[in-house]
């Protein structure tokens, strides 16, 4: 694989594509075992949303690097270690509460990163940006509303809530991480400063939770890792299943 | 003084406009691509045809469709091999659907957009949608998430209908 013409450029939409189309992944698995019919269609809805983002950033990243690969081929036929997405994303559905809570954690951060990001220098950033910021306020609407419910709802979903937000807290300090590639894009006036979303994210977050009746978690020490390819279990599992068709039938369309 | 050439042009041109704008989206068959404003611009330079639209959402399943229909309504009228081209940017909005359009909604039973998009969206807090069957403003959102990406799920407490709301974005 030859060196793209621009690698930092090609780096930053290839990660940006793993995190949506990894949690996209991870919001289908919820086909056929959401708890209502209208959660069924939420969750799908909210997974295509992102796999229709992720597929216009794969193909802008093919462009960049100028190799002739396509989107199905930096979805299907890279390997663990070459997906850069962040932990958080990766993080199995377990049960409905971890669900929400991870898409609150990332929808509260993309929102505001699309938003600044249709001010990109790159103008396919900035038009993929364009649409996807509208959709992005609904992922966010929608789980915090999940999050009011379930916090304040039963002692039960309350409990398995605050479970979730203590079990996912650690992934949430890899959002707001700039490393070399971000920051020499950041300088060119492409990349989103990830660091400056962090009080809208914390207002969100303060805003919800103190509405849902639960504790925001104390301050911790972070994991992070996802943007080097340093993985959790968990990843290895989700491409086995999402890859499994184009590598035991190389080329195959539907 | 216009030429004959120029005429033709012009026809043809009409004719390929015409052609994809009578493409129908396959998830709400009462508004065609054109309503919809998904339909951006018809080029015809000499014999290729190039097509350009939008999509409402990113990950919308009836785009591959839309391509689809509008080459083969495009081979009928006459021009074989037509280009379907799609653009992201500026982001589509439901600012562009029409009068027409969305009285075309309402009367099918989808309660059409309310007011104009572009707002910032509030963590909380949702629109007054009046239902498309009685026009009674007493509903309640059930779903922000519809039968497709583009709808929520609303119900009307006044006359008891569940309905389908074209979400304003």
């Amino acid at each position: 694989m030859a060196i793209p013409k621009d690698k930092a450029l090609f780096d930053y939409a290839v990660r940006l594509a793993d995190d949506q189309l990894v949690l996209g992944h991870r919001l289908s698995e919820w086909c056929g075992r959401a708890p209502t019919l209208e959660e069924e269609l939420a969750l799908a809805n909210m997974g295509l949303d992102l796999i229709g983002q992720a597929r216009s950033l794969y193909t802008y990243a093919g462009e960049v690097e100028g190799e002739g690969r396509d989107e199905d081929a930096l979805a299907y036929l890279r390997s663990e270690r070459e997906f850069a997405n962040m932990l958080l994303v990766e993080q199995p559905n377990d049960d409905f509460a971890h669900t929400m809570v991870r898409q609150l954690f990332h929808a509260a951060f993309m929102t505001p990163y699309w938003e600044a990001m249709t001010g990109s220098a790159d103008a396919t950033l900035s038009g993929i940006a364009g649409k996807a910021v509208k959709e992005a306020r609904y992922h966010l609407r929608h789980s915090a509303e999940w999050i009011v419910r379930l916090g304040d709802g039963t002692e039960e979903s309350h409990a398995r809530t605050r479970a979730a937000l203590d079990h996912l807290w650690v992934f949430t300090g890899e959002l707001f991480e700039m490393d070399e590639t971000a920051l020499s894009l950041l300088d060119r006036g492409v990349a989103v400063d990830a660091r400056a979303l962090k009080p809208e994210w914390d207002r969100a977050m303060n805003e919800t939770l103190a509405r849902a009746g639960l504790d925001r978690p104390g301050e911790i020490a972070m994991l992070s890792g996802g943007r080097t390819g340093r993985h959790s279990e968990h990843l290895g599992h989700l491409l086995a299943e999402m890859q499994y068709m184009q590598r035991a039938y190389p080329g195959m369309t539907w | 003084m216009v030429s004959a050439l120029d005429t033709r042009q012009d026809e043809r041109r009409a004719r390929a406009r015409a052609a994809a704008a009578e493409v129908c989206d396959p998830e709400i068959p009462v508004l065609t691509i054109a309503d919809l404003g998904v339909l951006r611009d018809v080029e015809v330079a000499g014999d290729e045809v190039t097509v350009t639209i939008t999509p409402t959402y990113s990950g919308c399943p009836a785009m591959r469709m839309i391509e689809f229909e509008i080459v083969t309504r495009l081979a009928e009228a006459g021009f074989p091999d037509a280009q379907v081209r799609t653009v992201l940017s500026p982001a589509w909005t439901t600012d562009w659907m029409s009068q027409e359009a969305r009285e075309k909604l309402r009367a099918y039973g989808i309660a059409p957009p309310q007011g104009r998009a572009g707002g910032r969206g509030a963590l909380f807090g949702h629109d007054t949608v009046a239902c498309p069957q009685c026009g009674g403003t007493d509903t309640e959102r059930v779903s922000e998430f519809g039968s497709t990406a583009c709808k929520a799920l609303y119900r009307c407490r006044s006359c008891g209908e569940p309905f389908d709301y074209f979400k304003c974005i």
